[in-house]
């Protein structure tokens, strides 16, 4: 952009007004298009909202769904502050017990009440960090030595394949009983349901980023290994000298995949199981029934949508920052 | 030519094909002493660059074997340091980091600035040491290779071996590199083996030309010595008889005696080669199908 401005700052553009203009013409395109891509996205919405009943009452155009956004920040904002007098009015009646009788142990008790719509989108993200962290833990190593050795590739290969076109929510049921079975202890540091929705997300993160790894760590130009072999480069260095500033791009294809994926997966799992999370909130509306309900359900369809891209965003700075390769178009 | 430095004996390659084994290579035998500078010549696919791979180690010969100082070579290292045509340079890493790694890995338990001094002197050698935090993508094809060279020189190898050094060059260029090359082997009196295409470098750097035959089952065709004396001046040897004499006798044996018949089994929908009297080998067709031959061999 700055480029752009001082070229255009050069002798063909005399006056300052001049080069304003022509740079707002010149940067139009890029930022009208998008405006007017989406315009046309709520006329088009709003047209056949309109059209559309349901036993819900009439599908919900962008103005009901801008009022349900409205309404449930108010509602979280209004549970925030029932939750401070909670606290508020526990602490003044521990004080007041302590100050009576001074060997009493005061009990701290949480604030029940029912998670607001920002509660559980924290919750999705939390869960589909930490499911998407276990997975690439896993899987890029994993990866690496399906790349490094023909042997383990050949031996993983079919697990691989056989594991990976089943739809993680076909595992869910078995998770959910084998995380119940497997996960006792009297003071656990996250819910079962937590564990299991994480577990069903790692499950589907493994495999974009386990085989593109594969495939990254396999396509090393082979004058690199040879520079390699003739230095003898220990396989410490050879890992981390070669193959893994070489094979970057890949793995963040992957690993870019794996996190869309399990994000669409999270919600689908979140739903399904009724843990907490996106998906339940959606769930719980559709439930629910009351005439706002699809406005509610599509405000959680836009939110969805909108982390999934701020997810994909974050992960396309992270790669920029680690890739060497400042100079290639990553999209 | 007097002390057994580095000797291939007997030295056969065979690469397994769905159709039973490939004889690339058969009998190669050259004794190489120290200092010296040999080319290797030869049509593309005569398995040049897998001579070079077998003395780098990289390659397994089928039979015989080469001793280096006494011992044989039986996997790569960087006392027998390679350029590789295409610089094979890291590309996240700068000029000096590239250099460094090679330092680093090869000259274990100096202090920093032993190694400070001289990754800076073999960039030195080479004219780069304008461009120590650049990376390989932001500088020229030419500058690349000096950077590989550096790299090369190093590793300290007693044998440097060079790949089509500058086959990727522009001839302004690799005229540039190849003076800077003689300079260094005046200097440093490694032991060179390098493999090229073009006639002129062969006869101007060399002090022996090794000729090889076509595949397969390719060997030495003939061993020409080079007598003239150093330091050489490109310009003055123009005109010089003995000089064109040299040229002669390679080009003879690369177009006469050697003459390469392309059929159209082994080399679809191409002419057969028309380049009796140029000078120097096309070398496009050369490029890819050594390129070919990497694949095959890598297949191994």
């Amino acid at each position: 952009m700055s480029k752009m401005t001082t070229i255009l700052r050069l002798p063909s553009s005399p006056s300052n007004a001049n080069s304003l203009l022509s740079r707002l013409y010149q940067s139009t395109p890029a930022l009208l298009l998008p405006v007017i891509g989406l315009l046309m996205f709520l006329a088009i919405w709003n047209g056949v909202a309109k059209s559309i009943d349901t036993s819900l009452g009439q599908f919900p155009g962008p103005a009901q769904v801008f009022e349900q956004a409205g309404a449930l920040i108010d509602e979280h904002i209004a549970q925030r502050e029932k939750a401070d007098a909670f606290y508020q009015r526990q602490e003044a009646r521990n004080a007041a017990r302590v100050a009576q009788d001074p060997t009493y142990q005061p009990k701290i008790r949480e604030f029940t009440g029912a998670p607001t719509f920002f509660d559980q989108i924290w919750t999705s993200l939390y869960t589909v960090m930490v499911g998407f962290l276990i997975a690439s833990v896993v899987a890029v190593p994993v990866g690496i030595l399906c790349g490094l050795s023909k042997s383990a590739y050949t031996a993983i290969n079919p697990l691989i394949q056989l594991f990976k076109p089943v739809s993680p929510l076909a595992w869910l049921p078995l998770v959910t009983m084998v995380v119940s079975a497997l996960y006792v202890s009297d003071e656990p540091a996250f819910s079962k349901s937590f564990v299991t929705s994480a577990f069903t997300v790692s499950l589907c993160c493994l495999w974009p980023t386990l085989i593109n790894t594969a495939v990254g760590v396999s396509n090393i130009d082979k004058d690199l290994i040879n520079v390699s072999k003739v230095l003898r480069l220990t396989p410490f260095a050879h890992l981390t000298k070669i193959v893994l500033p070489s094979s970057i791009p890949m793995i963040f294809t992957g690993l870019r995949l794996s996190l869309g994926i399990g994000w669409m997966v999270l919600i689908a799992a979140e739903m399904l199981a009724q843990n907490p999370g996106l998906g339940k909130f959606v769930w719980d509306e559709f439930q629910n029934g009351s005439s706002e309900s699809l406005a509610r359900i599509m405000v959680a369809v836009l939110t969805i949508g909108a982390i999934g891209f701020v997810l994909d965003r974050l992960m396309l700075s992270i790669q920029r920052a680690v890739s060497w390769d400042k100079s290639s178009v990553l999209r | 030519m007097h002390t057994k430095h580095l000797e291939l004996e007997q030295v056969g390659i065979d690469f397994p094909t769905p159709k039973g084994p490939f004889t690339a290579l058969q009998d190669v035998n050259l004794k190489i002493s120290k200092g010296e500078f040999v080319s290797l010549i030869g049509h593309s696919g005569c398995g040049k660059s897998t001579v070079l791979n077998i003395v780098a180690g990289l390659h397994q010969a089928t039979t015989g074997g080469v001793i280096l100082d006494g011992a044989e070579v039986k996997q790569p290292g960087p006392e027998r340091a390679v350029v590789f045509q295409n610089h094979s340079l890291l590309p996240w890493l700068t000029v000096y980091k590239n250099v460094e790694l090679a330092v680093k890995s090869t000259m274990r338990g100096k202090s920093k600035n032993e190694m400070r001094d001289w990754i800076m002197h073999n960039l030195e050698l080479v004219h780069m040491t304008h461009a120590l935090d650049k990376l390989p993508s932001e500088i020229s094809g030419g500058m690349k290779q000096r950077v590989g060279i550096a790299r090369a020189l190093a590793m300290e190898p007693k044998v440097l071996l060079m790949d089509e050094p500058f086959g990727a060059l522009d001839a302004l260029t690799r005229a540039h590199l190849q003076d800077s090359l003689m300079e260094i082997h005046a200097d440093l009196g490694n032991t060179v083996i390098m493999i090229t295409h073009d006639v002129d470098e062969a006869v101007l750097l060399s002090d022996r030309i090794v000729m090889m035959n076509n595949g397969p089952a390719a060997t030495i065709g003939e061993i020409l010595d080079i007598e003239l004396p150093r330091p050489r001046d490109r310009l003055a040897l123009a005109d010089n008889k003995q000089y064109n004499h040299y040229r002669h006798e390679v080009l003879t044996f690369l177009y006469d005696k050697q003459k390469k018949v392309e059929t159209v089994s082994s080399r679809a929908n191409q002419a057969p080669t028309t380049n009796k009297h140029s000078q120097q080998l096309a070398k496009p067709s050369g490029v890819s199908s050594e390129k070919k031959d990497a694949k095959k061999s890598d297949a191994a």
